[in-house]
């Protein structure tokens, strides 16, 4: 039964310049006119040619950031002899869009006629866990949970699990999401975006209604064994659906931290996903407020925008602050960020129904 | 810390029976569920059969004490049918009075209620109703069983094609062992969609004849839809509650076959490590598993990767099998909850369900199902589920009672 849970390997391509792991935040990518979209890696540095055209978006994102994220390991991948991880988990809120909505379309405008199967096929959820088990030659258990803004959670906890109690050595984790027009219109429509994003000051002063949308994909090498590699400990994680208010909401991380025997002042950085919609932001607003005024507080969502799996750039963001001892200019919010960084509370939430506690501690 | 799962309650609504006691009944009778679709307009409609619960969302929405307008899809509402009957047959009064959390499984979603709003929306991208795609993600289905049941102390949802529902008991299974909660409501539910009909259609995967798993002029699957769901306690909440309980899970195994996307190896090299990881967790000699409920779609390249594991497994004392998805179709992310209780119900009544429309062997094997009801002692039972993206699930249920 492994104690620890280290983190010895990041991939994350995201609306940010993050593909390459040494640098870090060091250039800022503003929103585009209506939402973040990901800053794509040339695809055929991981992909097949002949793939690469076959595949949507969150395949490709996903396959890149995977075989980032093991390089980043040194695992050797299976084209320079096999090392291959004990278990692949991810999440993604809405799994393949592009490909849900191309066979959709086509299902409406042919009257169900002259359909083609790939759309289909590549539509089911689990295509990108099931897309890299195949590219490594991966027999190992293989997972994708689907649970809004819970579902990388989701994963990091089946990941933790399956490392505390032994049956996985290593486990690559990950989450991802796609935005497509269609989604982006449709979430418009409900109220879920500012307009005009890109002409906002600030996100998190921003009067108007509503977040910025965004997407990406990110992996993680979780392992019981302490490498070379190892920059960062995952300590722990736990959901909370639902919250009746403010106060279970802050009841509920203060039982987190004494569980793993700590207490809000032991928190050297918190890292918090305010989303700038003012009406959903006001509960980590009134936790902000209660925390000690000289609590470290880094944001992200005007980086990353907002979507189900948000939480990838999270654990990102807190391990490279553990892995290049910095905590980048772009991402402060309120403190004097003074004291050394060794513990690291994430707190996330979706439209405030999922909210997600994560730990993450130095080495 | 609980070394043991054990299973206390259960719920199912698929196309033989709304319930429990009719579902049982169907089986008992070799009674199938296939017959037209009749749900929603389609080309295929007497072209393609299709294995439809008999409820209308009207119906479900009633048997579910909602008014006729509420806003719910009818995966979320099979769902919940399945999963009050699996609750309350554990004899749980109150769900607050332990730790309890839902994983659910699902492929479909709220596809069936996004494919109408689509056909306006994409007239004009400002026109279609939103109150039919706010229920599209997966999420939507368990986040409204949760709060019909009153429970809030964890929910997830799985989605890895066939198999899902099978993995969702293993989550739930590794969460109590863990210590991280008590009882865990784990299952499946999924609705006939005009998306999946017309999906597996443009595999060429859909017999026409209605299925015909293990037969060797077998020429598709059939589409079907449901729930089930299973109540998975702690050793420690059994004894507090002093239940006897009737069955444990007594072993799970997740494998992938990394072969193709949708195709399954020939040698069912997926197939034989799940149901190898299963039986290594379960103590159990695979010579006593009294029954396996097979994955069985009656694809020509399903049936014959997972003939091809069992005999490699199994070896010359293959257990009596069957798929009953000749009774249910083939209910896709609920297909291993439903299947899981079908396995119950076969323990429970000492009766293996038969294999419907088999009549010839398939020529690349030495096993056949089990054609005719079969009474006898079934102690326990091992079920397959496998899905796209090479996903391969085995779980094995053992009595613990005898009535």
């Amino acid at each position: 039964m492994g104690e620890f849970c280290y983190i010895n390997g990041l991939g994350l391509v995201s609306a940010q310049k993050t593909l390459d792991n040494s640098q870090f935040l060091t250039e800022i990518v503003p929103t585009g006119p209506e939402f973040f979209r990901c800053q794509e890696p040339n695809y055929k540095e991981y992909v097949a040619g002949d793939m690469v055209r076959r595949m949507s978006r969150i395949i490709k994102m996903g396959i890149s950031a995977s075989k980032i994220c093991l390089n980043d390991a040194g695992f050797r991948l299976p084209d320079n002899g096999y090392e291959l991880p004990d278990a692949i988990i991810t999440g993604t809120g809405l799994g393949c869009l592009e490909d849900t909505e191309k066979f959709l379309t086509n299902l409406i405008r042919n009257h169900e006629e002259l359909l083609t199967p790939t759309s289909f096929i590549q539509s089911t959820h689990n295509t990108v866990s099931g897309q890299i088990a195949l590219l490594l030659k991966c027999h190992a258990y293989n997972f994708t949970y689907c649970h809004r803004g819970f579902s990388f959670e989701s994963a990091l906890l089946d990941a933790i699990i399956r490392i505390r109690n032994g049956e996985s050595r290593t486990v690559l984790t990950g989450g991802m999401d796609e935005l497509t027009t269609n989604a982006f219109r449709i979430t418009q429509r409900l109220g879920h975006w500012k307009k005009d994003p890109a002409g906002m000051t600030n996100l998190y002063s921003d009067k108007k209604r509503g977040s910025v949308a965004g997407e990406g994909a990110g992996f993680f090498l979780l392992s019981g064994e302490k490498t070379e590699n190892s920059f960062a400990v995952f300590n722990d994680m736990t959901t909370l659906y639902k919250p009746t208010g403010d106060a279970d909401i802050r009841q509920k991380m203060s039982e987190f931290l004494n569980k793993n025997g700590l207490d809000f002042s032991r928190i050297d950085l918190f890292v918090m996903g305010l989303n700038g919609d003012p009406g959903g932001d006001a509960s980590y607003r009134a936790m902000i407020a209660s925390l000690p005024s000289n609590a470290n507080i880094a944001v992200f969502k005007h980086l990353s925008g907002e979507f189900h799996t948000s939480g990838i750039f999270a654990l990102w963001l807190s391990s490279m602050v553990l892995r290049h001892a910095t905590v980048p200019e772009a991402v402060r919010f309120s403190g004097d960020f003074d004291r050394p960084v060794n513990n690291i509370l994430i707190c996330n939430n979706y439209r405030n129904i999922e909210h997600t506690f994560t730990l993450v501690g130095s080495v | 810390m609980s070394k043991r799962v054990y299973i206390t309650g259960y719920g199912i609504i698929c196309a033989i029976g709304n319930n429990r006691s009719e579902t049982l009944e169907s089986l008992l009778a070799s009674r199938p569920g296939i017959g037209e679709i009749t749900l929603f307009k389609s080309l295929h409609q007497g072209k393609i059969p299709v294995a439809e619960v008999k409820q209308t969302n009207t119906g479900l929405l009633t048997m579910t004490g909602h008014s006729v307008n509420a806003n719910f899809t009818r995966t979320a509402l099979l769902g919940m049918v399945a999963a009050k009957e699996a609750i309350e047959s554990a004899g749980i009064a109150k769900v607050e009075d332990a730790r309890t959390g839902l994983i659910s499984a699902t492929t479909v979603g709220g596809m069936d209620r996004t494919e109408n709003f689509f056909v306006e929306y994409l007239e004009n991208n400002a026109k279609g109703r939103l109150r039919n795609v706010v229920n599209h993600d997966c999420a939507d289905s368990t986040e409204r069983i949760a709060d019909f049941l009153g429970i809030r102390d964890f929910v997830s949802t799985i989605s890895t094609a066939c198999s899902s529902s099978a993995n969702a008991m293993m989550l739930g299974a590794q969460m109590i062992k863990a210590g991280m909660i008590d009882r865990m409501v784990v299952g499946g539910t999924d609705s006939l969609t005009r998306f999946t009909v017309n999906g597996f259609n443009t595999l060429m995967i859909l017999d026409r004849g209605g299925c015909k798993p293990f037969d060797e002029n077998r020429a598709g699957l059939t589409i079907g839809e449901g729930a089930a769901y299973l109540v998975l306690e702690s050793e420690e909440m059994v004894a507090k509650a002093g239940k006897q309980p009737l069955w444990e899970l007594m072993g799970y195994g997740n494998a992938n076959d990394a072969y193709h996307q949708t195709a399954s190896s020939p040698e069912g090299t997926g197939a034989s490590l799940a149901m190898q990881a299963a039986l290594d967790m379960s103590g159990i000699d695979p010579a006593q598993i009294g029954y396996i409920n097979v994955h069985g779609t009656g694809t020509q390249n399903n049936d014959l990767s997972e003939g091809v594991a069992i005999e490699k497994i199994f070896g010359n004392s293959v257990p009596p099998f069957s798929s009953t998805k000749a009774f249910t179709g083939h209910t896709l992310g609920a297909a291993g909850a439903i299947e899981a209780v079908i396995s119950l119900l076969s323990m429970g009544n000492d009766t293996i369900f038969p294999n419907l429309n088999w009549t010839t062997p398939m020529k690349e094997l030495s096993i056949r199902p089990v054609t005719q009801l079969r009474k006898g002692p079934v102690n326990s039972v091992l079920s397959n589920s496998f899905g796209f993206g090479g996903n391969n699930s085995t779980i094995i249920l053992k009595k613990v009672f005898n009535k």
